[in-house]
């Protein structure tokens, strides 16, 4: 026997190891620990049992197909090939493929991924875009063969004119995820308003493309909304959570999608009568108004008017009338102190008296001796009447 | 009302006439304007004059929104990729 070197050894042992049959290509149970992620994209982890445990390590390359992401004390089955890392003298099982270990792990697994991408922010609902409420064209993407896309088409055709764009999808199969990736990515180039994404229904297995972190984050990014229709009523994805509106069946997803013509035709009818009632509303109280303005010139008005005015002019016609009577008797009062003021200075009374006054034919009253010239009459104004007496032929100085 | 109403019908008989060319309009904005000229129209506030003008264009766009309800055909196409570039063609169902 020679001395082996250590590579040597351990190359001897890996090349006993990789061509022993019962160790290539098997399925190993247990769970998962001591797992680290490197930033290579490989994954290192042991997967144990009660008493055990094993090395594992997981290329890029595997790393990039699971259909989900392993995590810590996750049960798992691991498929691959026992190896020797060399440099370390260890043994180790290099990994080829792992699945979640039963329903419940795929459930884990599941609501892992579901815990992390909200995290992420994902599903937050700020982020969800709006529906057009009247599309013109809907994307779908689903298989051309499956009763999906018969469903839509059927719900489609009876509800509302719009157009519809299938984009063929694999939905079953190892190539579901990236197929449905590439419908959304093509789509996303096309003018239609939404897109519709799903499948019809089937074994948990067969929904699993949908809950894939990449189809996730491909409907997350895309520009148009997007209705996950996955299965049945009870079928809850990752899809479902990532894209804007969840519906229960794809049927419900085309119900989702566009309004219901005979509900928009009743809706336009509604609109009309409304339109027509307030346009009646309208005309009537304009109507009103015009009768109210009608009422206020009517002749009874009028009449009412006129009265109203006739009593007025009545009214200040009286106090004219009583105002000038009262004027009246105050000139008559005033006349007739003046009057018997006048009577007190009047010449008249002198001559009741007994005096008399003389005058010259031409009426001027002759006051003194001096007035009176030869051969001149004289008239004398007595109480009763007038008198005229002849010429004085020689005054008398001394009578 | 019987003014009213005669009115309403002569607008009535207009939209027969106009909704024979009325193909190049969409169904969203019709139906915007439509329910905008109704909130006017019930709020009142303003003119007969220009309430009568509304009623007739409302009248116009309910006669083309129930013209695309009814009478748009529906096309079905699929998406074929050739190239990096897009086309489509019809998609034929099958029964």
């Amino acid at each position: 026997m020679g001395v082996y070197t250590v590579t040597g050894l351990n190359n001897y042992i890996k090349n006993v190891l990789t061509s022993e049959k019962a160790l290539q290509q098997i399925w190993v149970e247990g769970e998962i620990s001591n797992l680290t992620k490197h930033r290579s994209g490989h994954y290192y982890f042991s997967i144990k049992d009660g008493a055990s445990q094993v090395s594992c390590v997981s290329f890029r390359s595997t790393n990039r197909k699971l259909k989900f992401e392993p995590e810590k004390d996750m049960k798992v089955l691991v498929f691959g090939s026992v190896n020797v890392y060399t440099v370390r003298g260890q043994y180790q099982l290099q990994v080829l493929d792992i699945r979640p270990d039963g329903v419940g792990e795929l459930y884990k697994a599941f609501e892992q991924l579901k815990k992390r991408l909200e995290g992420e922010g994902l599903f937050a609902p700020e982020h969800k875009k709006p529906l057009p409420r009247y599309p013109r064209k809907i994307g779908v993407a689903t298989s051309a063969t499956g009763a999906a896309i018969h469903d839509i088409l059927h719900v489609l055709q009876r509800r509302y004119p719009v157009d519809i764009l299938l984009c063929p999808t694999t939905v079953q199969g190892e190539a579901s995820a990236d197929s449905i990736i590439r419908s959304l990515e093509l789509l996303n180039r096309t003018d239609a308003d939404l897109i519709i994404a799903g499948r019809g229904g089937g074994s948990l297995e067969d929904m699993w493309p949908f809950n894939e972190e990449k189809v996730a984050r491909a409907i997350y990014n895309s520009r148009l909304p997007v209705i996950a229709a996955v299965g049945h009523e009870t079928d809850f994805t990752i899809s479902d959570f990532a894209a804007d509106v969840r519906a229960p069946t794809p049927s419900a997803a085309a119900e989702i999608a566009v309004p219901d013509r005979t509900e928009m035709v009743k809706h336009i009818d509604g609109l009309r009568q409304r339109m027509e009632s307030a346009l009646k509303n309208h005309i009537l109280n304009q109507k009103k108004h015009l009768e109210y303005l009608s009422g206020r010139i009517s002749p009874d008005r009028y009449r009412e008017l006129l009265n109203q005015r006739t009593q007025h002019l009545d009214e200040v016609t009286y106090r004219l009338a009583s105002r000038t009577e009262y004027i009246l008797q105050a000139k008559v009062a005033e006349l007739g102190g003046l009057a018997g003021r006048l009577n007190a200075v009047s010449p008249l009374n002198t001559l009741e008296r007994g005096y008399c006054v003389a005058q010259s034919d031409e009426g001027g009253t002759i006051t003194g001796v001096i007035d009176i010239k030869k051969g001149q009459n004289l008239q004398l104004k007595f109480r009763d009447g007038c008198c005229r007496v002849g010429h004085k032929e020689n005054l008398d100085e001394g009578c | 009302m019987a003014v009213a109403e005669w009115d309403i019908k002569k607008i009535w008989m207009r939209d027969v006439k106009l909704s024979s060319n009325t193909e190049n309009k969409n169904f969203e904005d019709s139906l915007l304007e439509l329910e905008d000229i109704v909130e006017r129209l019930e709020n009142g506030q303003i003119s007969l004059q220009e309430s009568m003008e509304m009623f007739e264009r409302g009248i116009k766009l309910a006669g083309i929104c129930n013209h695309i309800l009814q009478e748009s055909e529906q096309r079905i196409e699929q998406l074929i990729e050739r190239n990096e570039e897009i086309e489509t063609c019809d998609f034929e169902q099958e029964n």
